[in-house]
């Protein structure tokens, strides 16, 4: 396995549109060979940018882009060699399935029957043989993705992107594809950059996750430490649901450390603090929070329930928590024998090594 | 219940089919009374005019209502020899009638129309009459002969005998050239009088190039203006918009003022050097000038329909032609271009059928070789006075565009045409 872990690399890559405002800051990301890597972030926090970077759509202000070694900055789109799926398909409207899937081996001036083949595979790949002779138009949203994705593949690109490609389908058919676009790039090991706002369609399909904000990347790791170890406040309030206590740190020793709130004295994972004094944020996931816990817990507060709501596998529960009235805490259903009622008083507890105090929001 | 040979009744028992014609026919009656004005206004400013164009571009009545006595008594003729007395006294008595009336002169001048001579000698027989020189006891046509030799010729009898059809399809045989002969054939006008077909032709081909021209200059201007960010091509569209606001008289006078001999252009090529002074090229009165000043009037008609095609094109497929490998020409030519189709299809179509009924521009910078059939047809109806003439070239015309519209058809399908 000599998989190259630098096939696509930015290296201190810029972009601005108008020479006033920098939509990507200088932006250094390897992507390895294989790797199911996905830009997730906010609209507008230049994601897109770089796809169409990648694909030759957008010049880099300043930097490079490396493909396999070569700098591709000035080479045009049709001769990268790169497959790319639009966030509305693209599909050809005046085209069959097959003129479509065709149509990047043809203008390779491919050999007839090595068309059919290379076709017929990849139509078989999206489970939609048999409907060569179909116009985009008579597919449903799902079909067309799935040429939108099979077009992509046929002619064996090095590297296909993904333009949040699930964007215009409903719930169910958007997580079917999900796994299907996840298995197809498990089978054939072609490198996929995917991008999306979505971060449980992140979570789900992605090796690695660059999560974007402000035009930089502010965290990149696989999807289980992004969820755990969010490195910063933005991160951990991106990537699911996250309490937080706003506080100034009272104490550090080593990676652990004592953050004064208004009214208590939380312990704390020490991520970004350094020194006595600093102000942060600390952050906890709802899930990690027992109500009554059996166990002994290096933090322990007593706050009133405000709300239940219940969510069928799991109920969540509104506490009003160290003068936090957004403290949400998720109890499983299975488990939930405790009879929770509005303005309760429970007690809830967490340990230190599962809150990150994180740079202040 | 879900048998589909039983009738389904409402909850009231009355039956659906019933029930649903009783309550659309409130809302049945309220559509037509909504578009009723209108269909009576079309109606009348285009069924009835267009009926009646018809009726008076084949009408032959004048000489059927003036000789009826004459038609009656030649039903019996053969129209080899010359005819019997009857046909004669026929045409004596119906003659005198009009002398009475004194509308003698313009059978003279429809017999005339017919066969050269007749002027002359209805006149002549006029006079006679007038002067009472024929005796009614005696044989008419023994008398009427001996007035002039050419009512001897049978030539002329047939001439009358004609016009006996309350209805002719000569007036459409002169719009193309041709006319019925002495004996009823259809023949060719001599080859230098024929100037319909020339008129025609070069209609035609005045319309064509004036289509491709448009094409090829509105084309990149609506993808331009497809493709623009929103202020400047919001600025190009006012560009394109302004000269179809100002009036067509206007733009036709200032392409005189460019295109004239001592014109800007003109002077302009001078003043650079590419032609002598003394040696100006005339682009104006002559089928240049034509071309010039229609294709500048009718490019809006087809960059508007290119431009609202262009503007549904997703720029996504041209991005998705070129990442998939094909270069911009390719992209262009196998994806964007098909799709725009529906758009050339509608531009070329309305530019096409304006320019081959175009008038006003032709006539003020025309000149002789650049005039269309649509100014022969002002012609006749101005200067000549022949409506029925007119009507005929004018239905010709109208039928042109209709088989062009046919073939349109038959080509691209008009429900491929989009205007917006």
């Amino acid at each position: 396995m000599s998989k190259n872990p630098e096939f696509v690399k930015f290296d201190k890559v810029d972009k601005s549109y108008d020479g006033k405002v920098l939509v990507v800051k200088d932006l250094q990301l390897d992507i390895a060979e294989g790797e199911f890597i996905t830009m997730l972030g906010p609209s507008g926090s230049g994601k897109t940018t770089c796809l169409m970077m990648l694909a030759g759509f957008e010049t880099p202000t300043n930097g490079e882009i490396l493909l396999d070694g070569n700098i591709i900055s000035n080479i045009p789109p049709h001769k990268r060699g790169i497959g790319m799926v639009f966030q509305n398909y693209a599909l050809f409207p005046h085209m069959t399935v097959y003129e479509n899937l065709a149509f990047p081996l043809r203008v390779r001036k491919i050999e007839k029957d090595e068309i059919d083949k290379k076709v017929d595979k990849a139509l078989s790949m999206v489970s939609l043989n048999g409907f060569e002779t179909r116009m985009p138009g008579q597919l449903s949203g799902g079909q067309q993705q799935r040429v939108a994705v099979a077009r992509a593949l046929v002619f064996d690109p090095a590297v296909v992107l993904m333009d949040e490609p699930l964007g215009a389908l409903d719930k169910n058919l958007r997580e079917s594809m999900q796994y299907e676009i996840k298995h197809i790039h498990e089978s054939i090991g072609v490198t996929v950059v995917y991008v999306t706002h979505d971060q449980s369609e992140a979570l789900t399909m992605s090796n690695r996750i660059a999560v974007f904000n402000d035009g930089k990347v502010q965290q990149l790791s696989n999807p289980a430490e992004l969820y755990e170890k969010p490195v910063n406040s933005f991160v951990a309030e991106f990537i699911g649901e996250n309490n937080t206590f706003n506080g100034e740190v009272s104490d550090i020793s080593g990676d652990k450390c004592k953050v004064k709130l208004s009214n208590a004295e939380i312990l704390s994972n020490a991520i970004s603090v350094k020194s006595k004094g600093e102000k942060t944020t600390v952050s906890l996931r709802p899930e990690r929070a027992l109500i009554e816990p059996s166990e002994k817990m290096d933090n322990m507060f007593s706050g009133k329930i405000e709300e239940v709501i219940y969510h069928g596998d799991h109920t969540r529960v509104r506490v009003n928590l160290l003068g936090n009235p957004e403290f949400i805490l998720k109890v499983p259903n299975s488990t939930s024998n405790l009879e929770l009622k509005v303005s309760q008083e429970i007690k809830i507890g967490w340990n230190s090594y599962d809150a990150r105090a994180l740079d202040p929001k | 219940m879900s048998s589909e040979t039983k009738q389904i009744l409402t909850t009231d028992g009355i039956p659906l089919e019933v029930s649903l014609k009783k309550a659309e026919k409130k809302n049945k009656i309220r559509a037509f009374l909504l578009v009723a004005p209108l269909l009576l206004f079309l109606f009348i400013t285009y069924v009835f005019p267009i009926g009646e164009m018809f009726t008076r571009s084949v009408d032959d009545k004048m000489i059927t209502n003036m000789l009826p006595k004459t038609f009656q008594a030649m039903e019996k003729w053969d129209g080899k020899e010359l005819p019997s007395e009857e046909v004669f006294a026929g045409f004596y008595s119906d003659y005198k009638v009009l002398i009475e009336n004194q509308t003698q002169g313009k059978l003279g001048q429809r017999l005339n129309k017919e066969k050269n001579g007749f002027n002359s000698i209805t006149k002549k027989l006029m006079r006679q009459i007038k002067r009472n020189k024929i005796d009614e006891n005696q044989s008419i046509k023994e008398q009427i002969m001996k007035v002039h030799k050419r009512w001897r010729d049978v030539e002329y009898w047939q001439a009358i005998k004609r016009t006996a059809p309350p209805y002719t399809m000569a007036k459409y045989l002169k719009g193309m050239d041709m006319y019925f002969a002495a004996d009823g054939s259809i023949a060719q006008v001599d080859e230098d009088r024929r100037i319909h077909r020339i008129l025609w032709l070069r209609t035609l081909e005045i319309a064509l190039f004036v289509t491709i021209f448009c094409f090829l200059m509105g084309y990149p201007i609506a993808h331009l203006l497809a493709t623009l960010p929103m202020k400047y091509s919001n600025l190009l569209m006012i560009c394109v918009l302004l000269p179809f606001w100002t009036s067509l008289l206007v733009r036709t006078a200032s392409w005189m003022i460019l295109l004239q001999q001592q014109g800007v252009v003109n002077d302009f090529f001078v003043m650079i050097g590419i032609v002598a002074d003394d040696n100006r090229p005339e682009m104006m009165y002559n089928k240049v000038g034509t071309y010039v000043a229609m294709t500048q009037i009718l490019l809006p008609f087809m960059v508007l329909p290119l431009y609202s095609v262009m503007k549904t094109i997703s720029p996504s497929l041209m991005r998705a032609g070129k990442s998939l490998g094909g270069t911009p020409f390719v992209a262009f030519w196998k994806v964007y271009f098909p799709l725009t189709i529906p758009g050339i299809g509608a531009g070329c179509l309305l530019v096409f059928i304006l320019a081959i009924g175009y008038y006003i521009t032709p006539a003020l910078v025309g000149g002789a070789s650049g005039t269309l059939i649509s100014n022969q047809i002002a012609y006749h109806m101005k200067t000549t006075l022949d409506w029925s003439f007119a009507s005929a070239m004018g239905l010709m015309l109208l039928s042109g565009v209709l088989v062009i519209y046919w073939i349109y058809n038959k080509l691209v399908g008009v429900d491929n045409i989009k205007l917006g």
